[in-house]
């Protein structure tokens, strides 16, 4: 399988992982991989290294999409027979965008807009980020311009805390309880039922009286979009589970990480949404290229008897040779972890849909760079091997 | 430059992937060596430590994991009703709110307030008069911040409480944490940095904003993952060489010199890239960066832990 296979028939491809493991990069790399092959794709980042940025071309990418010139493809020998299309994503504009078109009037939009806590909050809330990133690619498919849409999500700590956004949007903007006890009124705030006037005095004294007025100001005036917005939440999730989805796992091959990347699978699973496949970046390469077939659990290192005095008579340098010998032990060692993790992995999940880029000994920072993974993240599993071997 | 060690919280923060759970792990274990009482949070409940040293679920409680060293995971939900608990004191009262839905929507609704209660948590354990009963001081924290991103969000917030609340508890202790953190005898903030293009950008970035947001300096930078400089670059030239000639050798000679070769300039091509990421945190930074190398180990466990920490004792 490469990641054209795994694309099939998709609209949307959602690249999901924790931070650290080449999301960004991943995610350019597949929406230029598709663009090259003729679809129109747009590539929604959180981040891009800046010098990724500068070779695309787009020194301030904005909250809007920008065609990427294909001169610039051209200049690195890559036939483009369709579109890239690039944008940043700025999840406050996106937050305050979503108020304005939600707003029943200009002066409740003004109201929240102007709310300290919304201000504290549209960029820092935990999950607003996740959230706001569906939210632009629910626009964006809505709007059906493209064949194809990347999203590179943001960086969280888990892979999961991206498909949880939109529950926590609602559950945040249920919040609008709040209200039903702590109505700001002309004497300070009406306090309804008994239990209310209790629990109210208790939050007084522990937050008080100012914190509680202006939060319950945030949510009264919420409150009145709630429900509108409740209801785009919930379409943005229902987006995440339809057919022209899929979840791309991005991850990297040390435990902790191919780990995270069984337990995203399985929680995809019971949650019922579409899983395309994984990426595993940073795979040391074995230079004996007995790598096998992605992965073979058995494939052993051959032995390195002879090595040591072979290395002797061809640099003439004894230090030099052991110092050879030395790193090469150690690089074996890191081929043979990572062998023994993805093959770890490669059990555990169903199907062939693990796709592995070798940690390449330069980074990834412009077209050619990109290029370099999408031969792998595009050439077939005989490719890859043959490519892993490295010769 | 005064040690990071020296004071009572050391905020360990950095993009993801960089080894920032383990270079805390590395620090408490240089501390402890010092013979300073530790203990290690975690606030995102990672449990990154008990895996590091081999303990079953570190968890909310002050678990001793090595000698005089100790772990910590911070759960917001816990830390919140520990700190009603102190506020309220009376326990019937409290409970009455813990039970009523509206509060359980309070809570979970109000922004930053998990943020809010986790970092007054890791105050808590950072006072000499600890709040909480039986309470055990240590001579240092060391919290597992936040990556990057969320940890200029997650350091701000009793800035940010502490202004939205004019006056009132929550002000008054949102201000209290705030002096503590900012109060550079008390508090020190290190990030942890990765010779890559992304990992040094965003550590320039934090403490651009660090200085800018909170007037924070950063106390300490250390770059993780560092490869050895092995090869010169003579040897590099004269390896790349002697590999040509064997592979024009159309199959004669030994494959596994080849490889061994090919493993060789790789690591010096890694290596050098490294060092130019080295040199330019180094230079646009301007502050003191520690070399940490990168750990040629299947897993991270205490003997990498240890390694790291004689690499830190060296380089602090």
């Amino acid at each position: 399988m490469n990641v054209e296979e795994l694309l099939e028939g998709k609209q949307i491809c959602i690249c999901a992982g924790s931070g650290g493991v080449g999301k960004t990069t991943t995610s350019a790399a597949i929406a230029m991989g598709m663009a090259a092959r003729g679809l129109k794709v747009a590539v929604l980042t959180i981040d891009p290294a800046r010098r990724l940025a500068n070779s695309l071309g787009l020194p301030e990418l904005g909250n809007e999409e920008r065609l990427i010139d294909p001169e610039r493809f051209a200049a690195h020998g890559i036939e483009m027979r369709g579109e890239l299309w690039a944008m940043m994503l700025d999840a406050k504009r996106t937050f305050d965008d979503l108020v304005e078109r939600h707003a029943p009037d200009e002066e409740t939009r003004d109201r929240i807009l102007q709310n300290r806590i919304y201000q504290e909050i549209s960029n820092a809330m935990a999950g607003s980020q996740e959230y706001m990133a569906m939210e632009k690619l629910y626009e964006l498919h809505q709007e059906a311009r493209y064949d194809l849409l990347v999203l590179d999500t943001p960086p969280t700590r888990h892979a999961l805390d991206f498909i949880d956004a939109p529950e926590r949007m609602t559950r945040f903007v249920e919040g609008r309880s709040l209200q039903f006890f702590l109505k700001p009124g002309r004497l300070g705030m009406r306090v309804v039922g008994r239990s209310g006037g209790m629990l109210f005095s208790v939050l007084k004294r522990v937050t008080g009286i100012d914190l509680l007025q202006d939060l319950s100001e945030f949510f009264q005036s919420f409150g009145d979009m709630a429900q509108g917005f409740s209801e785009r939440a919930q379409r943005v999730k229902e987006l995440l589970g339809r057919r022209e989805t899929t979840f791309m796992l991005v991850t990297a091959p040390e435990r902790d990480a191919i780990d995270e990347g069984v337990f995203f699978w399985r929680r995809l699973k019971e949650a019922r949404l579409p899983f395309g496949g994984v990426v595993v970046n940073k795979v040391h390469r074995d230079f004996t290229a007995e790598i096998g077939a992605e992965f073979v659990p058995d494939a052993v290192s051959p032995p390195l008897d002879g090595l040591p005095a072979d290395l002797r008579g061809l640099l003439g340098d004894d230090d030099l040779a052991a110092r050879v010998y030395a790193n090469f032990e150690r690089y074996q060692a890191l081929a043979a972890r990572d062998r023994e993790n993805m093959a770890h992995l490669t059990e555990r999940l169903e199907g062939d849909c693990v796709v592995c880029v070798p940690y390449f000994d330069e980074d990834v920072h412009d077209i050619s760079g990109l290029a370099q993974v999408n031969a792998y993240l595009f050439g077939s599993a005989a490719e890859r091997r043959e490519m892993f071997a490295g010769v | 430059m005064p040690n990071p060690l020296d004071k009572r919280l050391l905020f360990v923060t950095g993009k993801g992937g960089v080894g920032k759970s383990t270079v805390a792990a590395a620090l408490g274990v240089v501390a402890t060596r010092q013979g300073k009482r530790t203990i290690i949070c975690e606030v995102a409940q990672q449990e990154r430590m008990s895996s590091v040293f081999h303990t079953q679920g570190v968890g909310y409680h002050e678990t001793e994991i090595a000698p005089g060293l100790f772990a910590f995971s911070i759960d917001p939900q816990r830390a919140l009703e520990e700190y009603l608990l102190m506020q309220i004191k009376i326990k019937p009262l409290y409970e009455l709110m813990f039970k009523n839905r509206i509060f359980t929507y309070f809570a979970a609704a109000t922004p930053g307030l998990r943020e809010l209660v986790t970092i007054g948590k890791v105050w808590e354990l950072a006072q000499l008069d600890r709040r909480v009963k039986r309470g055990a001081k240590y001579d240092l924290v060391i919290v597992d911040a936040p990556a990057t991103g969320h940890g200029i969000g997650f350091l701000r917030t009793p800035k940010t409480f502490g202004d939205i609340a004019r006056v009132g508890p929550v002000k008054r202790q949102a201000d209290a944490i705030y002096k503590f953190i900012t109060d550079p005898a008390l508090t020190s903030v290190c990030a942890v940095a990765w010779p890559e293009e992304m990992p040094v950008n965003e550590t320039l970035d934090l403490r651009r904003s660090l200085r800018e947001e909170l007037g924070l300096d950063l106390d300490e930078i250390f770059m993780n993952g560092l490869y050895p400089e092995l090869f010169g670059a003579d040897e590099a030239a004269e390896m790349r060489e002697v590999l040509e000639r064997e592979q024009a050798a159309n199959g004669e000679g030994s494959p596994l010199a080849r490889a061994a070769l090919r493993a060789a300039l790789s690591e010096h091509r890694r290596a050098t890239a490294q060092q130019e990421q080295l040199g330019r945190l180094r230079s646009e930074s301007g502050e003191q960066v520690v070399a940490l190398p990168f750990l040629f180990r299947p897993r991270l466990d205490m003997d990498a832990v240890g390694e790291l920490a004689d690499a830190i004792e060296a380089g602090l």
